[in-house]
């Protein structure tokens, strides 16, 4: 109806995405319900553009008709917003350390993986890719995720549902990087076989074989092979 | 901070960087003293590379002998560890549309005016400039709609106000290197105003520098930048 604000949350999502899908793992760590809108990205609805004009990108959470944009503020806002906040660590030092972790997945993973299967394999440019995807994924390993059984300490929070969506994407950028995650991050595949025994991540998470089609279909859109 | 508890707290900053302004005014705001380590960028200390091996870039906090890394993470600590009156807003709604417009100025305007100053070409300088115009304009509308016409945090110096604030001795720098006024009261009457109310404030006085020292250290950059490419 117009000019009825809709009441509660619903998120504009896209099957795939990595970001849309931290939204949904903390929306269900949190036992939130929530109405789920799958946007068509090649027309988008007047709904998202409306909701995220700067950027007209999913995810984008409504609460009560007010949009929340980019997916890390989504999940802190869903954190804060529905107490208690049981996501971010509780000690600032260690919300920091995973703020600063988020950051840097945000700035390093997706862009890399992305040149990693855009690129023609083969071209140095490629190589370069390659090389910097095992460099990031070892960082996180040393650095972020060290000896503990989560990224955020002994339970999974923040930094885990951050860095888990993208392990669905492992699959597509060993086949393109041709090399093994298990091989190079054993400790990183050992961490995303226990999220993925997390009820919110196996009923979140796309499985790889379904990436891995879904980037082929990219790649043949953009007329690369 | 509990009576006789040693709290050692560092900054590893660069006296023109942006960020580690951010983080210098968040501390001047809550009122914490701490020990400012200026760094050579050019000749980085290990205690640098060693706080921040990831990034090795300044602002560094160092609190208590652990490192916190990236500016709006420091801002966000700092806000969080120390009494006194809020950095960010206390409704989470209002505290995600701030976290939304910081990461919009890192993520477009920061490039964009750098972009400025970086240009070997007009075309690429007048390009620069038409995408920090356009950043500008979505920061006044944004201004328009939810800063209540003092400041973006609203009474007094909050988190976007730190966020931008931070750029305004470089804007000065930029009109003095190349003839353009950034944040001019025709293109955005709102964020001009606001420029000026903010420099009035006491962290802004007490943190930010001269526009000439940006100018100078935009000079030695430019220097270092040619001597490699001989």
């Amino acid at each position: 109806m117009a000019g009825e604000k809709k009441q509660g949350l619903q998120l504009l999502d896209f099957w795939v995405s990595p970001f849309g899908q931290r939204c949904r793992i903390a929306l269900a760590e949190k036992g939130l319900p929530y109405e789920y809108l799958e946007q068509d990205l090649g027309n988008k609805s007047e709904l998202l553009l409306r909701s995220n004009p700067i950027h007209k990108k999913i995810p984008v959470l409504l609460h009560d008709g007010r949009p929340v944009c980019e997916s890390l503020i989504i999940v802190q806002y869903i954190d804060e917003a529905f107490a208690p906040a049981s996501l971010l660590p509780s000690d600032p030092y260690a919300r920091a350390q995973a703020r600063f972790w988020a950051d840097y997945v945000d700035k390093k993973l997706y862009d890399c993986g992305t040149r990693l299967w855009k690129l023609k394999a083969g071209e140095p440019a490629q190589a370069q890719a390659r090389k910097e995807m095992i460099e990031i994924l070892k960082t996180l390993e040393e650095g972020a995720l060290g000896d503990k059984e989560f990224f955020d300490g002994d339970a999974f929070g923040f930094l885990d549902l951050v860095v888990v969506p993208f392990t669905s994407w492992f699959l597509t950028y060993e086949r393109h990087g041709e090399f093994s995650v298990e091989k190079e991050c054993p400790r990183i595949t050992a961490w995303a076989k226990r999220c993925g025994e997390r009820e919110s991540v196996a009923k979140t998470l796309s499985p790889p074989e379904k990436v891995y089609e879904f980037v082929g279909a990219m790649k043949k859109r953009f007329g690369i092979e | 901070m509990a009576a006789g508890e040693e709290e050692s707290l560092r900054l590893l900053g660069l006296h023109v960087s942006p960020f580690a302004l951010r983080a210098r005014m968040a501390l001047a705001f809550k009122g914490v003293s701490y020990e400012y380590i200026e760094e050579d960028l050019f000749h980085k200390s290990e205690l640098l590379l060693s706080s921040n091996p990831v990034h090795k870039k300044v602002p560094v906090l160092i609190h208590n002998g652990r490192p916190v890394c990236e500016s709006l993470v420091i801002v966000q600590y700092v806000d969080e560890l120390f009494a006194g009156p809020n950095i960010l807003p206390a409704d989470p709604y209002e505290r995600a549309i701030a976290r939304f417009w910081a990461a919009y100025i890192d993520d477009k305007l920061f490039p964009a005016w750098v972009g400025v100053m970086r240009a070997t070409t007009e075309e690429d300088r007048g390009e620069k400039l038409k995408e920090t115009y356009a950043a500008l304009q979505n920061l006044e509308k944004a201004f328009s709609e939810c800063g209540n016409g003092k400041s973006f945090g609203g009474d007094s110096v909050g988190y976007l106000d730190l966020a931008l604030g931070c750029f305004l001795p470089w804007f000065v720098a930029l009109r003095m290197m190349f003839g353009v006024e950034v944040i001019g009261a025709a293109n955005t009457p709102l964020l001009a105003a606001w420029a000026e109310r903010f420099g009035e404030t006491t962290v802004a006085k007490e943190v930010l520098p001269e526009p000439g020292e940006a100018v100078a250290y935009a000079k030695k950059l430019q220097a270092h930048r040619a001597s490699l490419n001989k």
